[in-house]
């Protein structure tokens, strides 16, 4: 992966740098020594690996604007960081970058049920967000696989999604405002608890623009009241195409599940090897998850047996109490960890017109055999989310690249069938160089004169997004 | 000027001299701006269609109507429920989907389902030096690059003139019903709508008007039964239910503010906290219409209050003068966010000549 040549003069004059980051925070607020930077040199793409010049630990967002305008008059450039979940590289350093991370700021700062909002600081974990509002009866809805670990920082900046995103969406349909420090130090706050912006919706762009525009620390979300109850069934096919067209019948017919999920059989194979969830050895495999009271739930699930069944599954499972609906998920959350058991594995994550769903399994299948790597596939079916993961061995020269060249081939299928690179992983560091496979270069020209805006240096999270060559004349500045 | 093309939508602007008034079919346009029409109504057609994957694909000037008839017949609809101004603001002429998402404007089920930009998944429009841009898609997750539809949605052609739209759009529900709550004085009739909201009951709609309280459900028919009994129980006052098609008209009244049309006095939009919703009314003694469990307040007041306004939003949301005697007004933004938009604004449109003085 190729990332820009370090600034020369930032690099010598680190000692400077570092005292004056020292004179504005906390003594245990910055961090230079070798050993404990090494935590900050990759995110969760752990490929790659740079260690920062400093990383920086503040505790509020006065202490974050006095960060960020100091590194602003010394041209260092910033990498801001919520927990380093970051599938796509969206935290990655450089050698002359300072890490900027609000994990120290995870303060719960109103919450109002009447209004039905929470005010978090961003470093703030997405699960110990739905946490705080539990006893009351509500959840805060997106909720990413990594959500024990990720914080509302990153969900802002990738604009994360999850598996209930079909019925409740993703970051962005759930987030009424932020505080935001811009490079310079200048503290803005965009929309707010009434979630209608004043004028243009700044905050719409903010969100899922991978640190590039500015440094969250607090953040309005919406809360949720929890439904009542929930309950998968899994249904069997023999045929990906099959499943694909139950899918979009139950879509059509008015039901909206709050998820779809989609195993295919390698992926099946590999997690019943691992998870033993007893899973039908099929070609294709659903979960559909339904939400509110037991009548609703029974009302929701015979409709959809009614269509599944009309389609020949192979096996229509209902779970009878909470021991079997967790049997049934057991599988589907045993995923990644049961293709992680059989080799190193990349998880790619476009999505797809759910209509080019058998097209784009059978093509995957076809570039498996021609590049000789294992693919299982699994994914949120309802939104055409795809998470193709493509097994490889990182210890054998050469699979990593090959792997990679396999996943932007599925990455530009995602595109030609009209779908795009990323459903909810982000772009980072790891689809930077296919951004011009979707987009044409006036595209992302529009998308660069934001960041002009908000960072005219651009020195915010750099080396992301946009292909070097395409930001180039842009960072030399 | 009216292009029936991208292509014509693009020359016509590269090629513009002065300042342009961009329009869908001008039922929803506020602010003062002055300059050549440009309207993109010449833009029509459906583009592509999948109600499988609930997904729709329009040219911006495609008729609201039009597009309502091409969902119904898949029995599917825009979920956000598209506001028809006409009445309120006195307008004539045929609103346009682009005209919708411009303004992103949002009806009752926003409680529910978000609103219009929450629905938008991609957007091709033509930037002020007359270049086609297109951003998001046509799939409903999609983190690929800056939001931009986001930003363009509610921009009102200050950004760039839409030529096309893709939404996520939702299946008819089977039922619909909602419980009329009435005898309750404001304070506990917006009450009641917070607690339904709060409720697991997935409520659609909760408003208020003419003294009575609104709130509605929608799904399958056991469901909506199921939902209306445990809701009922929940509210004080004295609850009637309203069914079918009598229930639809009790909201499009509502989505069109039809209780403030034709009336004499300004009309004031006004987004705020619900719990403040009574008191600001209260405070300014004014007809209302409350949607979004008062989240929004249409407020008929006489002329010239706009101070007293400002003064009784400051510091819990904003309000939107629609119409007025001296014509429409937006809400003033912080210095550091109007200095944000000033400098977008500059960028998409470097000549300035897109609706000049419409934002701010």
């Amino acid at each position: 992966m190729q990332m820009p040549d370090p600034d020369q003069g930032v690099l010598a004059r680190k000692a400077r740098i570092v005292a004056r980051l020292r004179a504005a925070l906390p003594t245990d607020a910055v961090i230079d020594a070798p050993e404990e930077l090494r935590v900050y040199e990759c995110d969760a793409l752990t490929a790659y690996r740079c260690p920062p010049l400093a990383a920086l630990l503040p505790r509020t967002t006065e202490e974050v604007s006095a960060a960020l305008r100091i590194c602003w008059e010394e041209g260092v450039p910033v990498v801001p960081r919520g927990s380093g979940t970051s599938l796509a590289g969206g935290a990655m350093p450089t050698a002359d970058s300072v890490i900027l991370g609000v994990a120290r700021m995870n303060a719960v700062l109103e919450t109002d049920y009447e209004n039905r909002f929470i005010r978090v600081q961003s470093g703030r974990t997405n699960l110990s967000v739905s946490g705080a509002v539990e006893a009351e009866g509500f959840f805060y809805a997106p909720d990413p696989s990594s959500q024990l670990a990720c914080a509302i920082a990153g969900n802002i900046a990738m604009n994360s999604g999850g598996a209930h995103c079909l019925k409740y969406g993703v970051t962005t349909n759930n987030l009424l405002g932020v505080t935001l420090v811009r490079m310079d130090g200048t503290i803005v706050t965009l929309g707010g608890p009434w979630g209608e912006p004043a004028g243009l919706d700044l905050l719409g762009v903010v969100c899922g623009s991978e640190g590039q525009l500015g440094v969250v620390t607090e953040a309005w979300l919406r809360i949720l009241p929890k439904p009542e109850g929930a309950r998968p069934v899994l249904v069997g096919f023999d045929s990906n195409e099959v499943a694909g067209a139950c899918v979009s019948d139950i879509i059509k017919a008015g039901i909206l599940p709050v998820a779809i999920e989609f195993m295919d059989r390698p992926c099946i194979r590999a997690t019943e090897a691992f998870a033993k969830a007893g899973y039908p050895d099929c070609e294709a495999l659903l979960i559909i998850e339904v939400e509110g009271s037991e009548a609703e739930i029974a009302e929701q699930l015979a409709r959809i047996k009614q269509i599944a069944l009309a389609h020949d599954p192979v096996e229509f499972r209902e779970a009878a109490d909470e021991d079997q609906a967790k049997r049934i998920w057991l599988g589907r959350k045993s995923a990644f960890g049961a293709m992680g058991q059989i080799n190193d594995y990349m998880c790619l994550d476009g999505t797809i017109p759910v209509s080019s769903l058998p097209h784009v399994l059978k093509r995957i299948g076809e570039m498996s055999r021609d590049f000789g790597l294992d693919v299982g596939n699994v994914f949120h079916a309802g939104d055409g989310n795809m998470h193709p993961l493509i097994l490889f061995n990182a210890n054998k020269p050469g699979d990593l690249e090959k792997c990679e060249a396999f996943g932007a081939e599925i990455l530009k299928l995602c595109v030609e069938v009209g779908g795009c690179l990323t459903g909810e992983h982000g772009v980072g560091i790891e689809k930077r160089d296919l951004m011009s496979v979707q987009f044409a270069p006036q595209d992302m020209e529009a998308q660069m004169r934001v960041k002009d805006v908000f960072d005219p240096k651009w020195l915010l999270n750099p080396a992301k997004v946009f292909p070097l060559a395409t930001s180039a004349a842009r960072r030399a500045g | 000027m009216r292009p029936v093309t991208e292509a014509e939508l693009a020359e016509a602007v590269a090629g513009a001299r002065g300042p342009l008034l961009v329009r869908g079919g001008g039922t929803r346009t506020l602010g003062h701006a002055v300059g050549e029409v440009l309207e993109t109504s010449g833009l029509t057609g459906v583009e592509l269609y999948e109600p499988g994957a609930l997904t729709l694909v329009v040219q911006a000037g495609t008729p609201v109507a039009e597009v309502d008839r091409v969902l119904a017949a898949e029995r599917q609809r825009l979920a956000f429920e598209v506001p028809d101004l006409r009445g309120l603001l006195g307008r004539e002429g045929v609103s346009t989907i682009g005209g919708v998402v411009a303004a992103n404007a949002s009806g009752p089920r926003r409680v529910q389902v978000g609103a219009c930009r929450d629905a938008c998944l991609g957007v091709r429009f033509v930037d002020g030096s007359g270049t086609v841009v297109k951003n998001g898609g046509r799939v409903m997750k999609n983190v690929t690059g800056y939001d931009l539809v986001k930003l363009l949605a509610g921009s009102r052609g200050v950004l760039g003139v839409l030529s096309e739209v893709s939404f996520k759009v939702q299946a008819l529900p089977e039922a619909e019903a909602t419980l009329v709550v009435e005898g309750l004085a404001d304070e506990a009739g917006l009450s009641a709508l917070r607690v339904a909201l709060g409720s697991p009951f997935d409520v659609s709609g909760a408003a208020r008007h003419s003294g009575r309280s609104l709130i509605r459900v929608e799904g399958m028919a056991g469901s909506v039964t199921y939902r209306l009994g445990q809701l009922t129980a929940r509210l004080g006052g004295d609850v009637t239910t309203v069914e079918g098609d009598a229930s639809a008209a009790l909201w499009r009244e509502l989505r069109d503010v039809v209780p403030l049309q034709g009336k004499p006095g300004d009309i004031w939009r006004i987004a705020t906290l619900p719990t403040a919703a009574a008191e600001i009314v209260a405070r300014l003694e004014g007809e209302a219409v409350w949607d979004w469990g008062g989240g929004l307040v249409w407020l008929r007041l006489d002329p010239g209050r706009g101070a007293e306004v400002a003064a009784a939003v400051a510091g819990r949301g904003h309000a939107t003068l629609v119409k007025g005697q001296g014509g429409s007004v937006f809400p003033p933004e912080a210095v550091e966010v109007a200095a944000l938009a000033a400098g977008i604004k500059a960028k998409f449109d470097p000549r300035g000549i897109f609706n000049p003085g419409m934002m701010g």
